[in-house]
């Protein structure tokens, strides 16, 4: 298994990502982008920012790899998360998982932006017109 | 003993800074730590939940702290 993991504070390149995972093993690549929505809780978004505990994010990233790679036959996969401030439309998070066959593709794939979202110390901040809010922080 | 605390997201907004360091017990735990911070800063009761790392892992409410332990403080993640 070849694994790329980075956190990046310029623009995703999810073609040069998806290039990488190419392999000819792999019969499937499944892959996740993250975009930025314009709306939350019936609210105009006008913009995000993330900010990350980087080399504590990029280990969390590696064990959900490791995890999910004792389970499943994956032969590269490449997951960047994007740092810093974000426009509507913009690419937060790309996962591209090359695995034999689809059905374990979608699986990890899933599997992966699942836990991301639960362990991997990364805060996003929602700004609207009118004030912010940190995701997830309160009940 | 001195410990050092580190703060990301909304625990950098609550505290009005990154950093902070606390004097605490001889012995005491993150939950100990947990307790002084909420004293201190009562709005971290109003969060999800609060976890802690050091050396870059999760720790859990009954590690132990040790002197110079540089502890992170980790607000609900929501990265995606």
């Amino acid at each position: 298994m070849e694994v790329l993991i980075d956190l990046v504070e310029q623009d995703i390149d999810i073609e040069t990502l998806y290039q990488w995972v190419l392999s000819p093993e792999a019969g499937s690549i499944v892959a996740f982008t993250g975009t930025v929505r314009n709306n939350s809780s019936n609210k105009s978004v006008t913009r995000l920012e993330f900010e990350a505990y980087l080399p504590m994010a990029k280990k969390e990233l590696r064990k959900i790899v490791d995890k999910i790679s004792a389970d499943y036959d994956i032969i590269r996969v490449a997951i960047q998360h994007r740092i810093g401030i974000l426009p509507v439309g913009g690419v937060a998070v790309y996962i591209a998982v090359a695995t034999p066959h689809r059905a374990e593709g979608f699986t990890v794939c899933k599997y992966i932006i699942d836990t991301l979202k639960k362990t991997v110390p990364i805060w996003k901040k929602e700004v609207f017109e009118d004030g912010e809010v940190w995701v997830s922080a309160n009940p | 003993m001195e410990i050092r605390l580190i703060a990301f997201g909304v625990a950098k907004d609550i505290m009005a800074g990154s950093t902070l360091t606390i004097q605490i017990e001889e012995g005491a735990t993150i939950s100990t730590l947990k307790d002084h911070l909420v004293e201190i800063y009562p709005e971290f009761n109003k969060l999800a939940h609060l976890d802690f790392a050091i050396k870059e892992e999760y720790v859990s409410d009954e590690t132990q702290l040790n002197v110079l332990d540089e502890v992170i403080i980790i607000p609900p993640v929501s990265g995606g």
